[in-house]
């Protein structure tokens, strides 16, 4: 019994790099905020949330469902589990339409396959749109909710050939081109504020919105997030050190991993 | 009553009850538009492994999510083109039959038509309404726009506002899964109900498969109600939506949608586990 509880104190002080990512991702994530949720990270990144410092969080899927409570993780954003804990299940014109459109939501929650210096992100295609070397899953709800959100939130893991120079498609506008471009296409909602990474933490700068590592996560070095950034990744002035988790941050990240349906 | 008041009383148009096989054959032909919906939820794997063993070919298929029935479809060389706006496998990973099609023409070329989610609820909702295309917020700056025909600019009357239209969908036959219909073809489907309404709508012919034929439609709240006048089609398909689930009959087989990725990558695999599964079936 004492080894067990040693051992797992020894493990509480260890944490991998996608634990930390999810970690960050849930922090960035304030109580009673309203959060459409993509699939994959941000989900469990929103139902860690909720169990830490934000019992609040009102969970919104594009499949429908309005102020999810899931006990365990769905593996789809329509599972039967979202709708049962739901505060309201609308269709999905209404969701896009009356939801999302007008900026009912606060915090759009997104991941990409890559991702410009501009936070714009493709999850169309790897190579050419015609020929493509891989050909992903596509636009989802993902357009609309970079446009539509108060603000954008995107999680994807720190490597030169996902926080690249160009994407090769642009499905979801970030800054577009710099600044005044979300203007220009009369894009309303506020568009990114932070990309969590593996490593770091990126945030644009408020005057050229180019993403700048304004974070790195305990351990991490400068050089390595620069090494795994395909463009030239600038530093902000005050770099500073993610709180590295917590225990009980780093239980509950387990805890609510153990419920994902693909590791059963 | 007089012989004229009679001949103004015409029998209201009712859905047909017919077997699942008949109710494919008489509404799905080589070459057709077909969109069986159901967004995760209520997904109609057997009315889409009917049309399998039917041998329907040059199919348009739509679908918001293609998911495992159309890779399953796509994969067996069924489609000519797929028009959708997200194509995974939720949760997972890759479709790769999807994928092998677009990538490498695996078996055939795969011609898209791709929008966002928004985009094809907005075209559901105005096939449904008898428009010729919606008009939304959404789009602007995606390369989306230079890639789809269906996605174009309008400028608002009123306000002089750059606003998107996308092009109404009127698919030939509309499919969806729903958990009840009375004997009269009346349909309710409850728990996420997604698209299934704008998309049936929308659709020519619509035919709804449907776990259990009750004596009485007892109106659920948040459901659905598709009155049987509005409808072609009923067909009973217990447990029709497996992999997929019905709110209230059956959980998504979660186990399923994870093992897919290894049945699904390999073309030799698939065609076995199709030949084995669903063609023999």
């Amino acid at each position: 019994m004492s080894s067990q509880l040693e051992a797992r104190r020894r493990d509480a002080r260890r944490w991998t790099p996608a634990e930390m990512m999810t970690i960050a991702a849930a922090r960035a994530l304030p109580d009673g905020a309203t959060c459409l949720v993509g699939i994959g990270l941000p989900g469990t990144a929103a139902n860690v949330a909720r169990r830490l410092h934000a019992p609040r969080l009102v969970l919104v899927y594009e499949s429908g469902a309005i102020g999810s409570k899931p006990g365990s993780l769905p593996l789809s954003i329509g599972d039967g589990i979202l709708a049962e804990t739901a505060d309201t299940v609308v269709g999905v014109v209404e969701m896009f339409n009356v939801w999302l459109q007008p900026g009912r939501i606060e915090i759009g929650f997104l991941g990409a396959a890559q991702l410009d210096r501009y936070a714009n992100i493709n999850t169309t295609v790897v190579g050419d749109y015609e020929q493509p070397t891989v050909r992903l899953p596509g636009a989802g709800g993902a357009p609309e909710i970079a446009s539509s959100c108060g603000e954008v939130i995107v999680v994807l893991r720190h490597a030169p050939d996902k926080l690249v120079e160009t994407v090769d498609f642009v499905t979801s506008v970030g800054f577009g081109a710099g600044p005044g471009d979300r203007e220009r296409l009369g894009l309303r909602g506020g568009g990114p504020t932070r990309v969590i990474t593996d490593l770091g933490l990126l945030a644009p700068d408020p005057e050229t919105c180019e993403l700048v590592l304004t974070h790195v996560h305990p351990g991490v070095t400068v050089e390595q997030a620069r090494a795994a950034t395909g463009w030239q990744l600038r530093v902000a002035d005050t770099l500073e050190t993610t709180p590295a988790p917590t225990a009980e941050e780093l239980a509950t990240v387990r805890e609510v991993e153990r419920t994902r349906p693909a590791a059963q | 009553m007089g012989l004229a008041s009679e001949t103004l009383v015409e029998q209201p148009r009712r859905a047909e009850i017919l077997p699942l096989p008949e109710a494919i054959s008489r509404t799905v032909g080589d070459g057709s538009t077909v969109a069986l919906e159901g967004f995760t939820h209520l997904i109609p794997f057997a009315a889409g492994h009917e049309i399998l063993r039917q041998g329907r070919t040059d199919l348009t298929l739509v679908r918001m999510t293609p998911d495992i029935l159309y890779d399953q479809l796509i994969g067996m060389g069924s489609a000519r083109r797929l028009v959708f706006s997200w194509g995974g496998n939720p949760g997972v990973g890759s479709l790769y039959r999807f994928r092998d099609a677009v990538e490498h023409g695996w078996p055939r070329p795969l011609e898209l038509e791709e929008h966002s989610h928004a985009g094809m609820a907005n075209r559901y909702a105005a096939g449904a309404s008898g428009l010729p295309f919606a008009v939304m917020r959404g789009y602007a700056g995606s390369d989306l726009v230079p890639h789809t025909e269906t996605i174009r600019q309008v400028t608002c009357p009123f306000t002089g506002e750059t606003l998107t239209a996308v092009a109404a969908l009127r698919p030939d036959v509309t499919v969806i899964h729903a958990q009840q219909a009375d004997r009269e073809g009346n349909v309710q489907l409850w728990g996420i109900t997604g698209i299934q309404k704008e998309a049936a709508l929308a659709a020519r012919t619509a035919v709804v498969t449907v776990e259990e034929i009750v004596d009485i439609l007892e109106p659920r709240p948040g459901g659905v109600i598709l009155p049987s006048w509005a409808i072609d089609v009923v067909a009973l398909a217990p447990g029709g939506a497996h992999p997929s689930y019905a709110h209230g009959y059956t959980e998504r087989d979660n186990d399923f949608y994870v093992s897919w990725a290894a049945i699904s990558r390999d073309r030799k695999a698939f065609r076995r586990w199709m030949e084995e599964h669903v063609l023999a079936a």
